[in-house]
């Protein structure tokens, strides 16, 4: 229980006012699933939670670039699958060496990234269309390369799936072990707050975001700046799918990664992304991400008999956090100001 | 018989802020009462209340001498009051007739009456002086007409005051004169009209009685109309006299900054534009709304690229084909539509100030928060910026002193040649001259400064020469001393050849 509360007071003191809303509904997600089942404080539990919100973090700070730019990534849990199914089926099935397997679905993340944001700013199409299309694309190349069979390690390559299955006991033997997944998204969190808040690129994506003519007129290239937010939009995609499989050890085609791509906008809007554009925290989206797992876990500890309901639920949160959120903005527009006579 | 419409004591708060204080006003039947007064002075507030958009905190509405309480436009409207707002709110894609019924289309069980629409629509727009078919697409008709499909909507309603906010800020000379010969034609037949406008020229033409808001309270009434003056006026709204504004001593321009020549935007490729700036000059362009003024300065801008002709800019070629080309060889626009182009509304003072030159405040891509903050800080003391913080959200601020902060961006970079569209629109009396002092400055600071104007007095007080456009093409140059409203509008409405002082 401390340590939730010191969780909370850290969070709370980082995030501003931005973060404080969603974190204490993680809070309080946390603190009834806690009392209501013993098994959430359990040091596996734990570690899992924390090992999944960094899978799915990733792909959500991947989101939330694209999301900050006005756009849509809606690809996202297709190039998971691709990413997904070609690892193991380059490695296994066609003897790829693991430094080119890997750099080879890294590039074709970052490349299918570079094709969305080719078609946004040169040909203008709709983000939502363009990543639509990828959505159906990628899953079905997936399903046809590997003609829809299920594509695994097997029993090999225990050094690379290290990377997503290793746990570190930095606090000793038996208690709470750091799960390697949750370094990279660590790692890959401070990157993208720094990216976004400390550099002038960063500065440009929230300044194209809330008003694309404005930051034009100010001699940004903003074309080029979009073109970044889908890169990273796939790299992330990508790496996200390649540490999902190299975690779960096998990826069906038909349905590996499905709806990832909305979880991930889902913990980003949470976070504080506007779809308007213009708008994101990092640590938001981090604790949004949370938010996700922690909920999906409350079901299956404490309601395993609604599980079929989960999405129904989830929804349903997301939702209130969302009206909250905008009920507190309300509350903040309404401060002094100057009238424009 | 009581007035028209009577407002006492009207009071409003916001958090922290008192925008409307004992406020008193009255108009009565066939008045055009212009209301007047600087940014900030409440003028926007009142207008909401009497309008219906907000209820006031005190006092109290009467309309025909019973007391009133709206609690939203609707029941304003019922009441025979309607609002005209700077931006018109029209449909693109319908027709006249949709447009002036929108929301109200004649019907019978859920299906139009589309005959007796356009018949009506007919009449009301024959009212406002449109012999125009009803049928006619809304995009066909130029800016200052659909300002009176705007009215005739009003009309429609049985409208009996019409509140007209800043009705003349986006319209031609030749279109506010037929704005003004509509609201006299409704004067007559016992419509009265609240008139909001900075342009005090108009204001002199056509109003019956003059009321000043200062500070949220009312601050004089001119109810005579042969003593409606510009000078007083002015007192009245600022509350001390201020200077006319004062042409600076004219010194020797130095070297050519841009030569343009031969020039051929993509609006009107038929034309070629040559002229040249030199350092330390403010040239002025204007003539008609439509006559390519805007079209010029994003052409040389790169916004729209233009699609012939060369330009230099103090010596090298330019071939401007997106604004950072035109940045890096040392222009800067200070764009027509400021809170769309210029700003980034949502954004603070500080991180609008540093937008263009960030490059130069950073260090390996990493933002230099320190310089940043000074860049604002200084910007803020030097160009008399009023805001609480350098932190503040654009949004808030005076129109005033956000065209500043746009200024303010631009300075940071130190261009060579200044570009401006519509420099004071929508500004307050006493913002415009600080803004002018600042551009009399840089100019003498060896700045060259190019504006496009519909403002005559802004013409004729801040340039060092004019250049007039007509549909188009340059129709004539003026140097300081032919510079007059006279030999302006007679370039501007299509005279050709030179012009004697």
């Amino acid at each position: 229980m401390s340590r939730l509360a010191t969780l909370g007071k850290l969070v709370g003191a980082l995030g501003a006012k931005k973060v404080l809303g969603i974190s204490c509904l993680l809070a309080v997600v946390c603190l009834y699933t806690a009392l209501a089942s013993d098994n959430f404080l359990r040091v596996g539990n734990l570690e899992n939670l924390v090992h999944r919100t960094a899978l799915f973090g990733i792909l959500s700070i991947g989101v939330a670039f694209v999301i900050i730019t006005g756009g849509i990534d809606l690809s996202i849990g297709s190039v998971v699958c691709l990413v997904g199914v070609l690892l193991p089926w380059l490695l296994v099935e066609h003897g790829w060496s693991v430094p080119a397997a890997v750099a080879f679905v890294l590039g074709l993340g970052a490349a299918i990234g570079l094709g969305h944001g080719l078609l946004v700013t040169r040909l203008g199409l709709q983000p939502f269309v363009v990543t639509l299309c990828g959505l159906l694309i990628y899953r079905g190349v997936a399903r046809g390369l590997t003609q829809d069979q299920s594509q695994g390690f097997g029993t090999g390559f225990k050094g690379l799936r290290a990377l997503a299955t290793e746990r570190f006991p930095i606090f000793g033997e038996g208690a709470f072990k750091l799960p390697a997944t949750t370094l990279v998204f660590l790692l890959i969190a401070v990157a993208a707050a720094v990216l976004l808040n400390r550099t002038i690129w960063g500065r440009y994506l929230l300044a194209l975001g809330r008003s694309e003519q404005a930051a034009r007129y100010s001699g940004i290239n903003t074309d080029r700046m979009k073109l970044l937010a889908y890169v990273i939009s796939g790299t992330l995609a990508a790496l996200g799918g390649m540490l999902f499989v190299l975690d779960i050890n096998a990826a069906q085609p038909s349905d590996f990664g499905n709806f990832y791509e909305l979880y991930a906008i889902a913990a980003a809007v949470l976070g504080g992304c506007s779809l308007r554009g213009g708008e994101g925290s990092i640590l938001g989206l981090m604790v949004g991400s949370a938010l996700m797992v922690v909920l999906s876990n409350m079901i299956n500890l404490v309601h395993p008999r609604y599980q079929n309901v989960e999405f129904a639920i989830i929804g349903g949160v997301i939702l209130a956090g969302v009206i909250a959120d905008e009920l507190v903005r309300w509350v903040a527009r309404r401060r002094p100001r100057g009238e424009s006579a | 018989m009581p007035p028209l419409v009577e407002a006492r004591g009207i009071g409003k708060r916001f958090p922290g802020v008192r925008a409307l204080d004992d406020v008193c006003l009255t108009i009565g039947r066939g008045e055009v009462l212009a209301l007047i007064g600087e940014n900030g002075a409440g003028k926007s507030t009142l207008l909401k209340i009497l309008a219906g958009v907000c209820p006031p905190d005190e006092g109290r509405l009467a309309v025909d001498g019973r007391d009133a309480a709206f609690s939203g436009v609707h029941d304003a409207l019922a009441a025979g009051i309607a609002l005209i707002h700077q931006e018109l709110n029209l449909a693109d894609n319908l027709d006249l007739a949709g447009n002036i019924f929108l929301g109200r289309e004649p019907r019978r069980g859920g299906f139009f009456r589309s005959a007796a629409m356009y018949r009506e629509a007919a009449d009301w727009l024959r009212l406002v002086g449109l012999d125009l078919d009803p049928a006619t697409p809304l995009v066909d008709l130029p800016l200052g007409r659909q300002q009176l499909v705007e009215i005739a909507k009003a009309l429609s309603t049985r409208a009996r005051l019409l509140i007209m906010d800043e009705p003349t800020s986006s319209l031609s000379t030749r279109e506010a004169e037929t704005l003004f010969g509509v609201v006299r034609d409704l004067r007559a037949q016992g419509v009265s009209v609240i008139w909001i406008s900075h342009r005090l020229g108009e204001v002199m033409e056509l109003a019956d009685r003059v009321v000043v808001l200062r500070d949220g309270r009312n601050a004089g009434e001119i109810t005579d109309r042969s003593q409606i003056d510009h000078d007083t006026m002015i007192r009245m709204m600022v509350g001390r006299d201020i200077d006319r504004l004062v042409r600076r001593p004219s010194h020797a321009p130095g070297d050519v900054v841009i030569a343009v020549t031969g020039l051929r935007t993509q609006a009107h490729p038929g034309h070629a534009l040559s002229f040249s700036v030199r350092a330390g000059e403010i040239v002025g362009i204007t003539g008609l709304v439509g006559a390519g003024r805007t079209e010029l300065l994003t052409a040389l801008f790169g916004v729209t690229p233009p699609v012939a002709g060369s330009i230099a800019v103090s010596g090298r070629r330019l071939t401007p084909r997106s604004p950072r080309d035109a940045i890096r060889a040392g222009l800067a626009l200070v764009p027509e539509d400021r809170k769309q182009q210029g700003l980034v509304l949502e954004m603070g003072v500080r991180e609008n100030m540093s937008l263009a030159s960030l490059r130069s405040a950073s260090r390996g891509g990493f933002i230099d928060f320190a310089a940043e903050r000074r860049l604002a800080t200084a910007m803020i003391s030097q160009l008399r910026i009023k805001t609480p913080s350098d932190q503040q959200v654009v949004r808030f601020l005076s129109g005033g002193n956000q065209q500043k902060v746009v200024l303010a961006k631009w300075l940071a970079r130190q261009p060579r040649l200044l570009l401006l569209d519509e420099p004071t629109r929508g500004i307050d009396v006493g913002a415009k001259a600080e803004i002018y002092d600042v551009l009399h400055r840089l100019a003498g600071e060896g700045l060259a400064v190019l504006f496009v104007s519909s403002e005559m007095e802004e013409i004729l007080s801040l340039a060092d020469r004019g250049l007039v456009m007509h549909e188009g093409r340059l129709a004539g140059e003026l140097a300081r001393d032919q510079l007059s409203e006279e030999n302006v509008m007679r370039l501007a409405a299509g005279a050709v050849g030179r012009i004697s002082a």
